[in-house]
């Protein structure tokens, strides 16, 4: 690379809104229904229906906007957003186009390298989604199924402020553990609640922002960091080569881990947006505002302040911790009576690296809180040493189970019976009159070695600090 | 520009109607460019000619609704509970 290039990042984020019903319409929004068996005259486009505006999708917006500190619009438009496409029946999509319901709020997001970014969010759009296309099964034809075609979904726009994949994966992930914390959506990205699409431009570091590719539909953020990661040497290789990047859309394919021009769309960009008659003016009652705002959860940045305020964690581990309200819940229970820094680090050592390794959400974690905090129980009240706990932690991960019983199975209760230690000692000291001699005579070093002989006599289970002490009594007795 | 707008609202438009055509829509253009000359600073835009505010529904299940197979009998094409169109290719 002949000098460094910036890469501008803004991400458009659709998130499904866990109302019971459809955002116009009272048909059911549950997943994995018969094809159509969820669908009315309104959400099939029947000519007459109109659409009523579900209050829940109005409420969950609210709570979002909230919760960015976003600046709410007392009165918002909704407008038709018109494409043809066979799983849009009316022909055009419900959207909010020039007054959405939510403007401009931020989010802060925590860096891998323990800094904070402000990433501010442009505006989030109430509208509705569309139905499923169905391309394989009939030959020639396509099947549609509209049990999707409108459910609610929340369009939330940021401004171009990410500069690396790494940034947009972290914001990403916060904005997840946002809706979820506020219970406005389940968030489940391989069902599709929880989509995301990437702006993505080059430049030189200050210089006006560079042409810009939309990558759509990154259902993981994985896909979203390969696809950026992809995007940036496809733009670089154009840019240094002297040619211009065009923009376009274009899909990411997982399996090639390449992005890929969708030429068929270029010439439909053309929307039309007017304001929709069939609803009025969507007004924001200060009272629905203070209602919403009264029932909000704690959120991640409180929760934050509070893990710091009252667990005594160092700033950079409550962050971690509070990132998905999930892990701040195992953590809660694991902590409940316990050395809260220890719980800490075992909840962001052990079980994060296993459950990265094993490449598991904390949602699917194997080992469940309740056992982790006897895990550390058992410590603290010395049955068991911290190098067994991490082996009893693996056993756990691995095959479930039980502490308690674990132990009791395996027979690795600690050794704190002090004479059977010291028999141990003794034996070993006979076994090595010579380094016994030399620790004697000044080799202190040597103490190490006696140490790892008694705990490796012991199968790691003498109790460390009672090995110290007896040991160093027994050498110098001698 | 008139070939562009029957393709985008998919209006099959035989090339001897486009003179009329031409002629009609610029009759409507004229008349966006009176509307356009109508100084409008300080006005706030209207968004719907009813000054009533949107009635909200709350997110109940709606207890019956017509059966699958009656909002599908009007479909020309259908089987297994889905619609059938031509072929849409991505």
């Amino acid at each position: 690379m002949s000098m460094a290039w910036e890469v501008v990042i803004g991400l458009e984020v659709h998130v499904q809104l866990n109302t019971r019903t459809k955002i116009f319409c009272a048909c059911s929004t549950a997943f994995g229904a018969e094809p159509n068996a969820h669908t009315c005259p309104v959400c099939l486009a029947m000519p007459g229906a109109l659409p009523v505006l579900n209050e829940a999708a109005v409420d969950k917006a609210i709570a979002f906007g909230l919760a960015i500190g976003a600046e709410l619009n007392h009165r918002s438009v909704f407008a038709r957003k018109n494409y043809f496409y066979p799983d849009l029946p009316k022909g055009y999509q419900i959207s909010q186009y020039e007054i959405p319901i939510v403007g401009r709020g931020h989010l802060d997001v925590l860096l891998p390298d323990g800094m904070e970014k402000r990433i501010n969010i442009t505006r989030a759009h109430l509208e509705e989604d569309a139905g499923k296309s169905l391309h394989e099964a009939y030959a020639g034809e396509s099947g549609i199924d509209l049990n999707r075609a409108g459910t609610p979904l929340l369009e939330i726009v940021s401004e171009p402020d990410m500069r690396s994949a790494v940034e947009a994966v972290a914001y990403l992930k916060k904005l997840h553990a946002l809706v979820r914390y506020l219970d406005i959506s389940d968030g489940n990205m391989q069902e599709g609640s929880f989509r995301c699409d990437a702006n993505v431009s080059l430049r030189r570091p200050g210089e006006p922002f560079g042409t810009r590719a939309e990558i759509k539909n990154l259902n993981s953020f994985r896909f979203l960091e390969k696809a950026i990661g992809y995007e940036i040497l496809r733009q670089q290789d154009i840019l240094e080569a002297g040619g211009k990047v065009v923009q376009e859309t274009r899909l990411f394919d997982a399996n090639q881990g390449e992005t890929r021009s969708m030429r068929s769309k270029e010439e439909a960009n053309d929307y039309r947006y007017f304001p929709d008659p069939d609803l009025l003016p969507l007004q924001l009652e200060e009272e629905r505002i203070e209602r919403v705002r009264a029932a909000l959860p704690e959120l991640p940045d409180a929760r934050k302040a509070r893990f710091i305020e009252q667990y005594g964690l160092p700033t950079y581990d409550a962050a971690v911790l509070t990132a998905a309200q999930e892990l701040a819940d195992y953590y809660e229970i694991v902590a409940t009576d316990q050395d809260a820094k220890l719980a800490a680090n075992w909840v962001m050592g052990e079980l994060l690296g296993a459950l990265n390794k094993a490449g598991l959400e904390i949602e699917s974690c194997p080992v469940v809180a309740e056992e982790l905090r006897q895990l550390l129980t058992r410590i603290a009240d010395q049955t068991i040493s911290g190098k067994i706990a991490k082996e009893i932690f693996e056993i756990l991960f691995a095959e479930g189970g039980s502490v308690d019983a674990i132990i009791d199975a395996r027979g690795l209760r600690q050794i704190t019976d002090s004479s059977a230690i010291v028999a141990m000692i003794d034996e070993i000291i006979q076994k090595n009159p010579q380094q016994a001699a030399d620790y004697r005579a000044g080799k202190e070093k040597l103490f190490g070695f006696f140490v790892g002989q008694v705990m490796k006599a012991s199968q790691g289970k003498a109790n460390p600090d009672q090995v110290n002490a007896l040991l160093r009594e027994r050498l110098q007795a001698q | 520009m008139v070939k562009r707008i029957a393709h985008l609202s998919r209006i099959a438009l035989p090339d001897n109607e486009l003179p009329q055509m031409v002629s009609q829509l610029e009759r409507i253009f004229s008349l966006v460019a009176e509307m356009q000359a109508v100084p409008t600073q300080g006005v706030e835009p209207m968004a719907h000619p009813l000054d009533l505010r949107q009635p909200l529904r709350s997110d109940a299940l709606r207890q019956e609704c017509l059966s699958r197979e009656e909002l599908m009998a009007s479909a020309p094409r259908a089987q297994d509970g889905l619609f059938l169109v031509p072929k849409v290719i991505e």
